[in-house]
């Protein structure tokens, strides 16, 4: 399988990353040589075969539900690009 | 006084603890090479205050007989680890000037256990390739040259890779600007490195090590490691950096063995085997020849030698490559502008959020993530991923039927070359590239332990390595072997300090 321009074009937005026009070929050749390389993996006879979801046979171990951490608005929020009294600031998503 | 760069970890260690010379020195020596070394750009930021207020403090336990397993080790902190209020940034833009406010579980064992942080050391951004050229930093300059190349810090000349993700981390240790590093692993950047390096590298079972405040490339696959000079110094730093989590779901409830006690056990009455499949199409002779040689060297140490098969090899990069940029481009839709690091304004939210990773994602991590979106998206989920990690299955198989039928440990080239030039690999198709990871992959498909230690030098002059892969969580093991193709093998001669 390959990628057309449009694809391209669908897959960033998909991706929430902003695209140039200029750059939508050089990205389509760059992801169909991957695609052409991946492509060998449909001569491996899978029928039968589980999907693997863990590569270590563990049990998820689940804590005791009780709040451990908190009370730190001010830490939380003091790599933000933009805060105001402990809350995240964004671009009006609600008109 | 003698040169205490040029001291093994272990040897730094025995020297602290018989008070042949104090912790200051030890680090100050360290500080200096770090700053006269900056041509390298193994660092990408230096932390000296901090480094020699943490020596002060473990030559006072020093003195009162507290002294850490580590106390006093000068180390670089590859920069994927979180550390508490120092800048992290995994190499990328997008994190900009992103200061934790916590520790990672790895490092925090460290410090635990007396070591000092020198700073943190380049990567490939996220941590996303081979080479160490996706950095937003920049390269990294591995301090070893071909033969008769005299590139120097103001001399032009082609420069060599230290290979990647982990490449300030094994150029670091190469150049002695530290005794040991981290570094992590998720389809080859621990071993790569290490044996473009000359230096030795282990990825430890999955769930080996905590992969908590270690930023996330790929979840399944991640996993973090030592870098350094011989396997001893390896073996003394896995048993301070692994060991269970709560933190982390996926580390092993596991009790830590003491590594550097399985060092002399040598390999006599052990059985290794020789995948045919890792003899692959065009690997050039001195890879084929070094190999033959690592069996010959485990051999006449006493171990039996079997030809095994792995069948599903090949398959494993191209599902790597399926598997690896899915779980990314989950892993890195945190990157949005808002809780941390970059923003790009934009008209609305949306275009905030398109503008920022526009501008704060590199060329690869853009593909990668971009790949993973396509595979994971509507109608192609079922043809790309799920098919990409039934072939896993199989790929894991191999190997577990391989060791039920009574191998201890796999022998294998760590990479199909030497390393390569700034900028002579994938620059037209990133395939070429990724090439690199070829004999490293398999081993995290599979969750395995794997480790690279140096054993020959290809025809320009530049180390090689050969891997070696476990069982789930023997790494003793793998050290125990390792040491024997170290000593077989003989001293590595790292390069005099050029770039001065």
């Amino acid at each position: 399988m390959s990628v057309d321009e449009a694809t391209v074009r669908r897959i960033a937005h998909l991706s929430r990353i902003a695209i140039e026009d200029a750059d939508v070929p050089r990205m389509q050749g760059e992801l169909n040589a991957i695609l052409a390389f991946v492509e060998q993996l449909n001569e491996v006879d899978v029928a039968g075969v589980e999907p693997m979801t863990a590569v270590t046979p563990m049990r998820m171990k689940q804590r005791e539900d009780v709040v451990t951490d908190g009370g730190k608005a001010a830490v939380i929020v003091g790599n933000a690009p933009a805060s105001e009294d402990g809350f995240f600031l964004v671009p009006k998503v609600v008109e | 006084m003698t040169d205490l760069t040029q001291l093994s970890l272990a040897e730094a260690r025995d020297g602290l603890r018989a008070k042949d010379f104090t912790a200051v020195e030890l680090t100050r020596a360290h500080v200096e090479a770090v700053a006269g070394a900056r041509a390298l750009n193994a660092y990408v930021l230096e932390t000296p205050d901090q480094a020699l207020a943490m020596a002060g403090a473990s030559d006072e336990r020093l003195a009162k007989g507290e002294g850490g397993p580590l106390e006093g080790l000068p180390l670089g902190i590859k920069d994927l680890f979180c550390t508490k209020d120092v800048r992290t940034t995994a190499c990328s833009g997008i994190l900009n000037d992103f200061t934790p406010a916590y520790e990672s579980t790895v490092t925090t064992q460290l410090w635990r256990d007396g070591a000092v942080m020198l700073g943190k050391l380049n990567n490939d951004e996220f941590a996303m390739g081979s080479s160490n050229e996706t950095s937003s930093f920049g390269p990294v300059v591995s301090p070893w040259r071909r033969d008769g190349s005299n590139a120097g810090a103001d001399i032009e000349g082609t420069h060599l890779v230290p290979g990647g993700s982990s490449g300030g981390s094994a150029a670091a240790v190469a150049a002695r600007l530290c005794l040991g590093a981290t570094a992590t692993d998720t389809g080859g950047s621990i071993r790569q490195p290490a044996a473009f390096t000359g230096t030795v590298g282990i990825k430890p079972t999955y769930g080996r090590c905590s992969r908590w405040g270690i930023v996330a490339f790929a979840s399944s696959l991640d996993q973090a490691g030592p870098i350094a000079r011989t396997v001893q110094d390896c073996a003394i730093l896995l048993r301070s950096m692994a060991g269970h989590d709560p933190k982390d779901t996926t580390s092993a409830d596991l009790a830590v063995p003491d590594y550097e006690a399985a060092l002399g056990r040598g390999v006599k009455g052990l059985t290794i085997g020789i995948p045919k499949e890792y003899r692959i199409e065009g690997m050039p002779p001195e890879i084929g020849a070094l190999w033959d040689q690592g069996r010959a060297w485990l051999e006449a140490a006493g171990a039996k030698v079997v030809e095994v098969s792995l069948p599903h090899t090949k398959y494993a990069l191209p599902a790597y490559y399926i598997v690896a940029p899915a779980e990314a481009s989950s892993n890195l839709a945190r990157y949005d502008g808002v809780r941390y690091g970059l923003r790009v304004p934009g008209r609305d939210i949306a275009e905030m959020y398109e503008n920022t990773r526009a501008e704060g994602f590199g060329r690869e991590v853009k593909r990668r993530i971009m790949i993973g979106t396509y595979v994971l998206s509507a109608g192609y989920y079922d043809a790309y991923y799920v098919r990409a990690q039934r072939i896993r299955t199989l790929i894991k198989r191999d190997f577990e039927e391989c060791y039920a039928a009574g191998v201890d440990a796999i022998l294998t080239p760590a990479t199909p070359s030497g390393a390569f030039g700034i900028g002579e690999k994938g620059s037209a198709d990133p395939v070429e590239m990724y090439l690199n990871d070829v004999f490293t992959v398999t081993v995290n498909m599979a969750g395995l332990p794997g480790i690279a230690v140096p054993a020959g030098f290809d025809a320009q002059g530049l180390p090689l390595g050969l891997q070696l892969i476990g069982r789930p969580f023997d790494e003793e093991t793998l050290f125990a072997a390792a040491r024997v193709i170290e000593e077989s093998a003989g001293p590595v001669t790292l390069p005099e300090p050029w770039w001065r």
